[in-house]
């Protein structure tokens, strides 16, 4: 695993709320910029084939360097319009049920797959309620946890908490340097937990949600660095980074035979947790002191 | 833990409910859903189910452990503690303080108990949340409980029961808790392949990143009538769609409507409801021992 000295990388001192106002900018690459500038004759598949097609999840084949991948992204818009069309990134349950279907054709074909994941959160609104949010996140998940495809994911903006871990389970997860990952948005941590969302700036603080932070707890694989400023000051170079970065997981994960690969998706999922678990003999001298 | 279960009943042991109605300073209690004032030595011996209205009020862990045959239940990682990963600490509390003084308050470590035990002789894995303890927020402890649990099933050859409610993951352990939802699903991959089930119960509430993983793909959906169960909690919809939600939205009847789920059952056939399933996946195994069997004896190896 590479570690990039961030600081050398670009002399800032960057706060985690300026993290996050980074991960949200609207002039950041988004997934199909990604796609466009990094893979050939892409082609779009569209629909989960029991609802709908939600423009707010992409996906398809595409040719990345020799290989034919299957990839998925959340799709933000870089303006107004273009964002009221994807909702702002925000999936339905159509959404995640289209990325579950292609997931399955990736494993049925031998693809590897590649998610992108850039979203505020599942939608949560009346309709995806009643079409049952928690239920199309789970099965993605549950379809991550064992597909037998390599998978590698890259955080490339707003990785919010559930809807976000719904495309994001795999055998490498990677994080550009101004993405961000949350339990929960700022926002909603900060009215809940400091009962004021103005506070959003300490919220993030406290909720670990950088891609440094991230790496320090080894829940992410690497952080990719990004051009001085910002991703969106130089979305060339940010993509081209990124791609290569992709490249070289994928490489390496599908060096590995199936098999092997589960067990080490099993082992690195099962791992994840902080915990202490004491010997019976100083459990009970706990509870007496 | 043998002691909780004095008494066995038809349906569902409420020794440990009634033995907490013995505390002698509130004897009534009034029901939140229909303001009726009950004695409550009569609403423990309902199950904590309102008599009046049927509004099923929220069970501790401990006392969902009347579900299981008297005397068969065993706890097992009862070592796991929790720690604070990330240093949490807003201007309230820190998570550390929190976690000491829930813990002290409820006498559990966590928010989940896990163990084995029996619903008419048929043993089985369990895994129990508890809404009392931090809102049976999912962090470290609650998934590799729920994830340990999955996998004994999956070694002993036993289903697996979970009880669910929870607010969602636990904000405090920040994205490590966000991946015991992954963890559990992943652990239940063991369970699939030991060809055994996982039946969830779902209890109010239950809520965020618990409904959004391993209950909502269990291979059987059970929820208590009335149960508020959803992904997105209630008001944070209202606030974005700026208008009322209508009323029985995100309950186990909805969920039931929209396909979601199996069945509403209450508490007072629950026992029952396990046990006819349960038997039915038992008696699937029996018959294929027997086929085993039969074929060593052909084989002349009996
Ligand atoms: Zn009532």
């Amino acid at each position: 695993m590479e570690q990039h000295d961030l600081a050398t990388v670009n002399q800032e001192h960057l706060t985690a709320w300026d993290r996050v106002l980074r991960a949200r900018q609207p002039q950041r690459p988004h997934t199909l910029d990604y796609v466009f500038a990094l893979c050939e004759e892409f082609v779009e598949l569209h629909g989960d084939r029991r609802f709908g097609d939600d423009p707010a999840v992409v996906g398809g084949l595409a040719a990345f360097g020799e290989r034919t991948v299957v990839v998925i992204g959340h799709q933000k818009g870089s303006d107004t319009r273009e964002n009221m069309r994807r909702n702002f990134g925000m999936p339905h349950p159509e959404g995640y049920r289209k990325a579950l279907r292609l997931m399955r054709h990736a494993e049925k074909f031998g693809l590897p797959l590649i998610c992108f994941v850039d979203t505020p959160g599942a939608n949560p609104n009346k309709e995806s309620e009643e079409r049952g949010q928690a239920n199309a996140i789970a099965e993605c998940i549950q379809a991550m946890t064992n597909l037998r495809t390599p998978i590698v994911a890259a955080v490339i903006g707003e990785g919010g908490s559930g809807g976000a871990l719904a495309i994001s389970v795999g055998d490498r997860i990677l994080m550009q340097e101004n993405a961000i990952y949350s339990v929960a948005s700022p926002e909603a941590a900060a009215s809940i937990l400091w009962r004021d969302a103005a506070r959003a700036p300490d919220a993030a603080s406290a909720l670990k949600l950088t891609a440094q932070d991230l790496y320090a707890l080894e829940i992410i694989d690497e952080v990719v660095p990004e051009p001085p400023g910002g991703a969106h000051l130089n979305p060339q170079e940010a993509i081209t980074t990124l791609g290569e970065r992709i490249r070289a997981h994928l490489d390496e994960v599908c060096a590995v035979d199936l098999p092997t690969l589960l067990e080490r998706r099993y082992a690195k999922y099962r791992s994840m947790g902080r915990y202490q678990e004491l010997a019976d003999v100083l459990l009970r001298s706990v509870r007496r002191g | 833990m043998k002691e909780l279960f004095r008494r066995s009943r038809k349906s569902f042991s409420s020794a440990e409910i009634t033995e907490q109605a013995q505390i002698p300073d509130d004897l009534w209690v009034k029901c939140s859903a229909c303001r009726e004032i009950i004695y409550k030595k009569q609403l423990y011996d309902n199950l904590k189910v309102c008599p009046k209205c049927g509004h099923h009020m929220r069970m501790s862990a401990h006392e969902w452990l009347g579900l299981l045959d008297v005397g068969s239940f065993s706890e097992t990682d009862v070592h796991l503690l929790p720690t604070d990963p990330l240093g949490f600490v807003t201007p309230d509390e820190s998570y550390a303080i929190k976690l000491k003084k829930s813990q002290q308050r409820t006498g559990m470590a966590d928010a989940v108990v896990a163990g084995v035990g029996s619903i008419n002789g048929v043993v089985l894995a369990l895994g129990v949340g508890d809404f009392s303890f931090m809102g049976a927020s999912m962090g470290s402890v609650y998934g590799e409980k729920m994830a340990r649990a999955a996998e004994r099933a999956a070694e002993m050859g036993i289903p697996l029961l979970t009880i669910n409610t929870s607010g969602g993951a636990r904000q405090q352990e920040g994205v490590i808790a966000l991946m015991q939802m992954a963890k559990v699903t992943m652990a239940l991959n063991r369970l699939a392949a030991a060809g055994q089930p996982h039946i969830a119960v779902l209890v109010d509430p239950c809520y965020g990143g618990v409904t959004a993983s391993y209950p909502l793909v269990a291979d059987i959906i059970i929820a208590e009538p009335g149960a508020n169960i959803g992904f997105a909690g209630k008001r944070l919809i209202e606030q974005i769609i700026r208008q009322k939600l209508p009323a029985g939205f995100q309950t186990a009847e909805f969920m039931l409507e929209h396909g979601m789920i199996d069945m509403v059952v209450p508490r007072n056939e629950l026992r029952d409801v396990l046990a006819r399933l349960l038997r039915h996946y038992d008696r699937r195994r029996q018959s294929e021992r027997l086929a085993a069997s039969q074929a060593a004896y052909a084989n002349g190896r009996p």
